[in-house]
């Protein structure tokens, strides 16, 4: 459709790309009706040909999701047919054709779609190929990069730095404007000179290194990686000079490699190295308890690694959840309230505690940190998995003679998979050991009736003289 | 950079680089905070490029290049002559940091040769996984190399420390390990894989950060005489069993200081590609290893045309489909159509009807997959015929490399 100049709509818009400045005009002019053929788009400080004024600024667009992405990437393309495909775009998803964008078999959706996609390229090109060289400065260190895009987006990539180097001063200098990231704000500025980057950087040597050490020259391929590394990103990345020279080597270094005489592999007997392999891992209970106590804490919270308590030897192993609040304040297993319980449990049963192996199946105190209170956590199945092996370990340098289990999470570490309790209490085998499974005595002291109370502790007192009885058997 | 550390930085980045694993991809999204160093995007970003065609994203070296073990395609075998090296745990910590403030990388790749024992290996290993993390609260991309043999609990210490973790199968069968890696124990390894993918269940089920990018695999390739087919039965494997994220193949490279039980020519790394499109087609388009191995010859792919077509070409009878109704399945079988363009020719054909023009725009690889098309305005039941149609649509050959 012809449109005589007199109703043709001028929009001038600021330089690069100016989304705000779109967005406006865009939401103005679908609000007066205006179709695509009759705007004129123009950018920065061109002649005002028609001469029509700016339109008053409309209600907000409601574009899909997609459409308002595509529109975010596309205004950074220097195409300045831009504006005009976009606002195209945006007239038919508000005039009848909502599910456009899903139809990227249609001339004008492919062909932004194409623009959307070398923003992209061009985005992640800047994102892989800049490079930071440090510069020291009064203030300490900060890295300054110089880099030319193709197209205008310096704003859509400076997030990416800026989430990926919080921590340091660092400046993006760009034929077109420059970024900054000082104090915790992106400050951009003025269009920069190549001269006024950093000339070099002490680590760039030893990176060039890294690139010639990592190439394959049997698998020499240019074609690949010029696909990938345009031959224009070149001059700004230091590694790149030492390309041609890699390529020229690479034909002679591979030829010698094929005719060297192949080594007669030194004849070494690999019965000791396989020894030597299976040397490994601890062989005592305190080279054991070094390891753990020199490890990470599976779990959140703990503060030190609790660990086990007793002879080696000893008839019965008991095999709580985790230590408590008590327990990793004292670096003890089974001295807080639970413990003293147990305490008593095994004193009415007459099995003298120093005798036994206590011990629990997590190491560490899983807690959050509510105030000044440490609030006790239970450790999932996942995390008691975590200390299975060392709990397997421990058992097998203790080697008790009867395994007890204290409640459901020491029966998981125990048998691998979860056991119910309520079901299975009484005797029964981990694997290769011989056990007995019971409650933790916690779940006693957790019982609010009393009557209740007194009587779950006069079972477990009964569970206790069994475990006696077996162990002495 | 101080001068010792360069040249053990040329030793160690010399003999890693026979490891194919390079993806940083995979982690969930973080930003460095305030004090912090260092982001993952969820996709992974490659910072440059050799002129092997490959991308460098990951600081990729070993800790040191001693070895007690005598693998037999290993450069660094304890019975090899090559150079060695060791680096100290702070001295990689740094090197990381380091290249990584300048944009050099994603972060990075650690693997070893295997000094005193494996736990000693394996631990040293995690402290620097554990100074980056710590030390320097660096955000990035972390992938170790875990020691099989390390006592269990240090693959669980690793995940909490690493995005990626990977066990190298090294080789498809057991018998190859034995003959060509005689202290290596499939066994073993397949025990290390199956605990790691226990805890990366339970921990994503847990909501807790256990090797949160996954764990992934290599296998050399033409070291030993199995077939594709074999190799690509036991990748299988390992998917459905392991979940493994992705299975490496790398084609045995020439080494300086070959074995004399090694082929000293390499296998075309065309092979090495075909294998890694064949793979693609297990985990993205539905394919089975049978299938697969159907479309080549004598268990070994076809090394002129990629798999799909090989697919294709045997199973005429299946085609032409049509585009604008065939199910999304039998479009995916299609030559020169990608998952992505699958998705897209569904997607447009609810609004509209599919011409050839409209699929010009929709994929770049219309001319492969014409004869397998139909269209309102394109019906190719001869070309389905012809004896040449191998010859038409076989792309030139040409060396290409498929790492995405
Ligand atoms: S154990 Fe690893 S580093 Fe050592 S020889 Fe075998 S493959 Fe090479």
């Amino acid at each position: 459709m012809l449109m005589n100049a007199a109703s043709m709509v001028q929009i001038r818009l600021g330089p690069g790309a100016d989304l705000d400045g779109f967005r406006a005009a865009a939401r103005s002019l679908v609000a007066a009706g205006t179709p695509p053929e009759a705007v004129v788009w123009t950018q920065g400080g061109a002649a005002d040909l028609f001469g029509a004024p700016v339109l008053p600024d409309g209600p907000p667009l409601s574009l899909p999701r997609a459409a308002a992405d595509l529109v975010q990437l596309v205004v950074c393309h220097r195409d300045p047919e831009r504006f005009g495909l976009l606002y195209r775009l945006i007239w038919r998803l508000t005039h009848g054709e909502k599910a456009l964008l899903e139809v990227m078999s249609d001339p004008l959706v492919h062909r932004l779609a194409m623009m959307g996609k070398a923003i992209r390229r061009d985005l992640h090109k800047m994102h892989a190929f800049l490079r930071f060289r440090r510069v020291e400065t009064a203030k300490g260190e900060r890295f300054v990069a110089w880099f030319e895009p193709d197209h205008h987006i310096l704003a859509a990539a400076a997030p990416f730095f800026r989430n990926r180097f919080g921590s340091l001063d660092w400046t993006i200098l760009t034929p077109e404007g420059r970024v900054s990231w000082t104090g915790g704000a992106l400050v951009f500025g003025p269009a920069a000179t190549r001269d006024e980057a950093a000339a070099g950087d002490g680590f760039e040597e030893g990176w060039r290194d890294y690139y010639e050490s990592t190439f394959n020259p049997a698998r020499l391929n240019t074609t690949a990686m010029r696909a990938e590394m345009p031959k224009k990103y070149w001059r700004n990345m230091p590694e790149t000079a030492a390309i041609p020279g890699m390529v020229r080597a690479a034909l002679s270094r591979v030829d010698g490699m094929m005719e060297r005489e192949p080594a007669m592999p030194t004849r070494r007997n690999p019965d000791k190295a396989v020894a030597a392999m299976q040397e490994a891992g601890p062989h005592s209970l305190e080279e054991l308890n070094r390891i753990i106590s020199g490890s990470e804490p599976l779990v959140p919270g703990a503060t030190r690694a609790v660990l086990g308590e007793g002879p080696v030897g000893a008839a019965i192993a008991f095999v709580g959840e985790q230590p408590g609040d008590q327990e990793d304040l004292q670096g003890r297993p089974f001295v807080g309230p639970a413990g003293q319980l147990l305490d008593r449990a095994l004193a009415e049963a007459g099995i003298e505690r120093s005798a036994t192996y206590l011990t629990n199946a997590v190491k560490h105190f899983k807690f959050v940190q509510r105030g000044r209170r440490r609030i006790h956590e239970s450790p999932t199945a996942g995390e008691v998995k975590h200390y299975r092996w060392w709990l397997e370990r421990e058992l097998d340098l203790v080697r008790p003679g009867l395994v007890v289990a204290l409640g459901a999470t020491a029966a998981l570490a125990l048998a691998g998979k979860a056991v119910p309790v309520g079901r299975n209490r009484g005797l029964f085998r981990f694997g290769d050991r011989p056990g007995f499974l019971t409650v933790h005595p916690s779940s006693l002291l957790r019982e609010p009736d009393p009557q209740a109370r007194e009587e779950g502790f006069r079972r477990y007192c009964e569970d206790m003289r069994r475990i006696r009885e077996l162990a002495a058997a | 950079m101080d001068t010792k550390v360069a040249a053990k930085l040329r030793i160690l980045a010399d003999a890693a680089k026979y490891d194919a694993s390079c993806a940083s991809s995979g982690a969930p999204k973080r930003a460095a905070g305030a004090k912090g160093l260092g982001s993952t995007t969820g996709a992974g970003i490659c910072h440059a490029y050799t002129p092997d065609g490959r991308c460098i994203s990951l600081l990729k070296i070993l800790l040191t290049n001693y070895c007690l073990y005598d693998c037999a395609y290993c450069i660094n075998r304890r019975s090899s002559n090559v150079r060695r090296a060791r680096f100290t745990v702070q001295e990689v910590v740094d090197l990381t940091v380091n290249f990584y403030k300048r944009n050099y990388i994603e972060g990075l790749f650690l693997s070893s040769g295997i000094v005193k024992n494996p736990d000693h290996t394996m631990e040293e290993m995690i402290e620097v996984a554990k100074r980056l993390r710590r030390d320097h609260l660096f955000a990035g991309y972390i992938h170790l190399k875990t020691i099989p043999e390390a006592s269990p609990w240090l693959v669980e210490q690793a995940g909490l420390w690493a995005d990626r973790l990977s066990i190298n199968l090294e080789l498809p069968s057991q018998q190859s390990l034995e003959e060509l890696a005689p202290e290596k124990n499939g066994g073993t390894i397949r025990a290390a894989m199956g605990q790691m993918h226990e805890r990366i269940v339970e921990a994503k089920a847990e909501k807790r950060r256990f090797s949160p990018a996954g764990q992934s695999t290599q296998m050399i390739v033409g070291a030993d005489a199995t077939t594709d087919e074999g190799v690509l039965r036991t990748s299988d494997g390992l998917y459905r069993r392991y979940a493994l994220r992705r299975v490496y193949y790398s084609a045995f490279s020439p080494i300086p200081e070959p074995s004399k039980v090694l082929p000293l020519k390499a296998p075309p790394l065309q092979r090495e590609h075909r294998l890694y499109q064949a793979d693609w087609l297990l985990r993205f388009y539905g394919f089975s290893v049978d299938e697969v191995a159907a479309g080549g010859d004598a268990g070994m792919l076809d090394l002129d045309i990629d798999p799909k077509l090989a697919w294709a070409l045997k199973h005429r009878e299946s085609f032409p489909v049509d585009v604008n109704t065939a199910d999304r399945e039998l479009l995916l079988r299609v030559p020169g159509l990608g998952t992505r363009v699958v998705d897209r020719i569904v997607a447009a054909r609810r609004h509209t009807t599919l011409r050839l023009d409209d699929l010009a725009r929709l994929t770049p690889g219309l001319k492969r997959a014409r004869p397998f098309l139909v269209t309102p305005d394109h019906r190719p039941t001869r070309l389905i015929d012809r004896q040449d149609l191998r010859a038409r649509i076989a792309p030139k050959p040409a060396q290409l490399e498929l790492f995405g």
